[in-house]
């Protein structure tokens, strides 16, 4: 049997929610959400997990402050010292205060970078990449709430509770 | 739903009030400096550091005015509250000066006259390159100022609170044609305030060193009495929803000032560092000294309050789940707390003390202790004047639905 999946769109952020919310109570397992906009509390509904973003975001950062350290140990105190007003120039350590303008901002270049790329390359969105969107509408004004026949065996009967919200229309597709 | 004052708050309050003043009562009894100017200099930390968060959370008010935010409005009685310790804490730093103006001490050398204009009777007092300064530091273009600034704070602190008071009756046209003049007022009052708040610092706090000067002193002050205005607010509504009140306060407005205190605690440090490494890099003997006496007599208490104010928000507050947990928080708010009063005292101390400063002691702690339990009941008995949550306002329904 061939695979279905449903796409039902809907007009506005917050009657997605109240649907979604429906859905779930019925024990619906809802795939994606497809929006404009991220919608603020969807994630918990549809048992989205937390994103792990921060955390990576944290560990670019680490990175950048322990490459810009070691970086300046090298250029500027090992192997070739520099004596810059009269500062201690044969010690990281003395030197410090001198080192964290750009060690602050290599950290949040490359947290910041890496957060970004990290964001792409999980999300499939790098430049370039096919879009996986289905509903070009949900680029502009509409909602589209995406179930899958893998997921819920009674796929008709999901679509039946699906009318019962208001729905602005239901896609089906097979695959 | 108005707020009460539970019965333990106000014992609590009169208990620290009064352990406090013990305290410092024999912290003077020890203090064998010149014109008890110890005393003095821990009168006037105590004073400004909460006459600080008053003017933190004022300012902070206005600009929640100045952007129309909206997420804030459910809080905004707890501004108000911190706010009404305005005019307590002028009180307390109009003392201090006022005797420093007299002659009582010399927190601020500059304000004896031999100083300035030189006398035949005391030729050693006569310092040049303070008399350079004479055209700005005099008493009287001084006291000019110093009234300036307080009253420009207190009536923009008072109209504020009788403007969102007044809001609550009204409705429709009216309440929006409040709103707007509040926008206006909250506009105006960043701008006098930007020029106040730095001004104000030089005055108070630079000029005690009267031959140092830096230009990002303003900043770094302004940036630490946010910050402990923001931890002020965040503890409150902490208190607050502990005690079963607004019950509207949600994750995300708690989630939102945990933000506030984190992001505020990055600009200190940020304005902290900058200061002191162009100093520490040029290394000009005029500028090096307030260095040289912090890091060379106590390293501790300057190393120790940086490390507080910068690391342990940074480490602790950086996770998403830690600013949504209230006894975290507040673990974390009352250590950021100390560790600002701690800035206020390293500002001060060593400068009006030099070499007569060996640490802090009871003095210090109880005058803390004191005024905290002075500030408590000043604000949560503003707390029990109004509504907790505002009656009317523009963005109510949207700071109720607040989501992040």
């Amino acid at each position: 049997m061939a695979n279905k999946v449903v796409y039902a769109v809907y007009e506005d952020p917050d009657v997605l929610k109240d649907a979604a919310r429906k859905l779930v109570t019925a024990g619906v397992k809802v795939r994606d959400v497809f929006s404009p906009f991220p919608v603020h509390g969807l994630d918990p509904i549809i048992g989205i997990k937390r994103t792990r973003l921060g955390i990576v975001s944290f560990m670019f950062g680490l990175m950048g402050t322990s490459l810009a350290l070691l970086g300046m140990w090298y250029f500027m105190v090992h192997d070739w010292p520099m004596d810059i007003g009269g500062k201690p120039s044969f010690s990281l350590y003395q030197n410090l205060p001198a080192f964290i303008p750009v060690t602050f901002e290599f950290t949040v270049l490359c947290a910041a970078h890496g957060m970004a790329i990290t964001y792409l390359v999980r999300n499939k969105t790098l430049p370039g990449m096919p879009a996986r969107n289905p509903d070009p509408r949900s680029t502009d004004d509409k909602f589209v709430l995406e179930l899958r026949s893998e997921d819920n065996a009674d796929i008709d009967g999901v679509i039946g509770v699906l009318r019962e919200t208001p729905v602005f229309e239901i896609n089906e597709r097979q695959y | 739903m108005n707020f009460s004052m539970s019965k333990r708050a106000r014992t609590i309050s009169m208990a620290l009030m009064v352990v406090g003043i013990a305290a410092a009562l024999i912290g003077i009894i020890g203090d064998h400096s010149e014109g008890h100017q110890h005393t003095w200099a821990a009168l006037f930390v105590n004073g400004f550091f909460f006459f600080g968060i008053a003017l933190g959370t004022l300012y902070f008010f206005a600009l929640q005015y100045a952007t129309e935010s909206a997420w804030s409005v459910m809080v905004k009685r707890v501004y108000e509250a911190v706010m009404s310790f305005l005019p307590v804490g002028a009180i307390i730093l109009l003392v201090v000066l006022l005797a420093g103006s007299l002659g009582i001490h010399h927190l601020w050398h500059w304000m004896d006259v031999n100083v300035r204009v030189p006398n035949e009777a005391d030729p050693h007092a006569f310092d040049p390159a303070i008399a350079e300064k004479s055209a700005f530091l005099n008493p009287v273009f001084f006291w000019v100022r110093t009234i300036v600034y307080l009253a420009t704070f207190i009536l923009f602190a008072r109209w504020f609170r009788r403007q969102s008071l007044e809001m609550d009756q009204r409705n429709g046209e009216q309440l929006v044609a409040s709103h707007l003049k509040n926008y206006r007022r909250g506009a105006l009052f960043l701008v006098f305030f930007a020029v106040f708040s730095s001004m104000m610092s030089w005055d108070w706090i630079m000029s005690i060193d009267a031959h140092w000067f830096s230009t990002l002193f303003g900043w770094y002050v302004f940036s630490g009495m946010w910050v402990s205005a923001m931890i002020t607010a965040l503890v409150l509504v902490l208190y607050l929803k502990r005690k079963g009140y607004l019950p509207q306060v949600n994750n995300s407005h708690i989630h939102d000032m945990g933000k506030w205190v984190f992001a505020i605690s990055f600009l200190w440090s940020y304005l902290w560092f900058s200061q002191f490494m162009l100093i520490w890099y040029s290394d000009i003997p005029e500028e090096v000294i307030y260095f040289q006496v912090r890091i060379n007599e106590h390293p501790w208490l300057l190393w120790g309050m940086f490390f507080i104010n910068f690391a342990v928000p940074m480490v602790l507050l950086m996770s998403r789940d830690a600013k949504r947990n209230p006894r975290f928080l507040i673990t974390v708010a009352t250590i950021i707390f100390i560790g600002h009063w701690l800035d206020v005292v390293q500002m001060v101390m060593p400068s009006a003390l030099g070499e007569h400063f060996h640490g802090i002691g009871a003095l210090e702690v109880g005058l803390l202790a004191a005024f905290l339990g002075l500030f408590i009941f000043v604000v949560l008995n503003t707390l029990t004047k109004a509504p907790l949550t505002p009656v009317h306002h523009p963005y109510l329904d949207e700071s109720i639905h607040h989501h992040t």
